[in-house]
């Protein structure tokens, strides 16, 4: 599955028209995460405060959008320009690839809530495709 | 069986108060068959589904999302016996429709999207955990005739 030139427009435009609030749009994702998946808390027994809105959550949040930004920006080559991404996540963190669909969905939901009138199918395609390549370009380092 | 806790089933019934019936069906199996092209498999006699625009403006896609959410409106009126009321609708799908069940989850989440969409604020993280937990009654229900 590659991205079109037409879809990677699609994408960039997206982002930027949301680019003023990244931080909350990763706070609100990784929130519902943790409270629709429960099973996603296992990664992050270590913190103090797993509540929704919490300066764990808001603070990582906004580490986890840097990324996706990185990757928007690095969109004409995802794998080699998320190399560093894909160590971290394959041999430090060792996250299973599973959850990053899981994320990947309570993104979009907070993509369809908080933009629903460019969150068109279109658009939603573009992005859904775009996350879906992320996604694998974070497990290339895996094994 | 499925145990519902009250916040649970006042979250599902306010969504089903809050969200429009007329859009959310039709433009929840429009995305599916946009965002998840294969899914098309299963509309041959739908006419014209070759482009965003032209299953957004199919009638038959349009009649055929309402009768999805009819479905669901039957599930959240026996939210304690979706197994039962949906053995012949499982039927149907598996027998007759031969539907792969994967696709049940990729329109759930397209459902999830669209009321995302329409509630906003209001589909707070515990709604979105209820909502989803009602989708995942209802597609297993529709999972168990397969063999």
């Amino acid at each position: 599955m590659t991205l079109s030139a037409k879809e990677k427009t699609l994408v960039k435009t997206f982002f930027s028209k949301v680019s003023g609030r990244v931080d909350d749009i990763g706070n609100e994702a990784l929130s519902r995460m943790l409270t629709v998946y429960p099973q996603t808390k296992t990664y992050f027994a270590h913190w103090q405060d797993l509540s929704p809105g919490s300066a764990s959550v808001r603070k990582h949040g906004k580490t986890v959008m840097g990324g996706v930004m990185e990757a928007v920006e690095k969109i004409d080559n995802l794998c080699e320009g998320l190399r560093n991404l894909s160590d971290l996540h394959a041999f430090v963190l060792r996250v299973d690839p599973s959850n990053f669909k899981i994320l990947c969905h309570c993104l979009l939901v907070v993509l369809a809530m908080t933009s629903p009138e460019d969150f068109s199918p279109e658009t939603h395609v573009a992005i859904d495709k775009f996350l879906a390549s992320v996604s694998l370009a974070l497990s290339e380092k895996y094994r | 069986m499925v145990q519902w806790t009250d916040a649970e089933r006042a979250a599902i019934a306010d969504i089903f108060g809050k969200i429009d019936r007329d859009v959310v069906g039709p433009n929840a199996l429009a995305r599916c068959l946009i965002v998840y092209p294969w899914t098309r498999r299963y509309f041959g006699g739908f006419g014209n589904l070759y482009s965003a625009d032209a299953i957004l403006a199919n009638p038959k896609v349009a009649a055929h999302g309402k009768v999805v959410f009819g479905g669901l409106e039957k599930a959240v009126k026996n939210l304690d016996d979706i197994k039962i009321t949906f053995a012949p609708l499982s039927e149907l799908h598996s027998e007759k429709l031969n539907v792969d069940p994967d696709n049940f989850r990729l329109l759930a989440d397209c459902l999830t999207l669209v009321i995302a969409g329409q509630m906003r604020a209001a589909f707070t993280p515990e709604v979105q955990a209820a909502w989803q937990k009602f989708l995942a009654v209802v597609v297993s229900a529709l999972c168990r005739q397969y063999y």
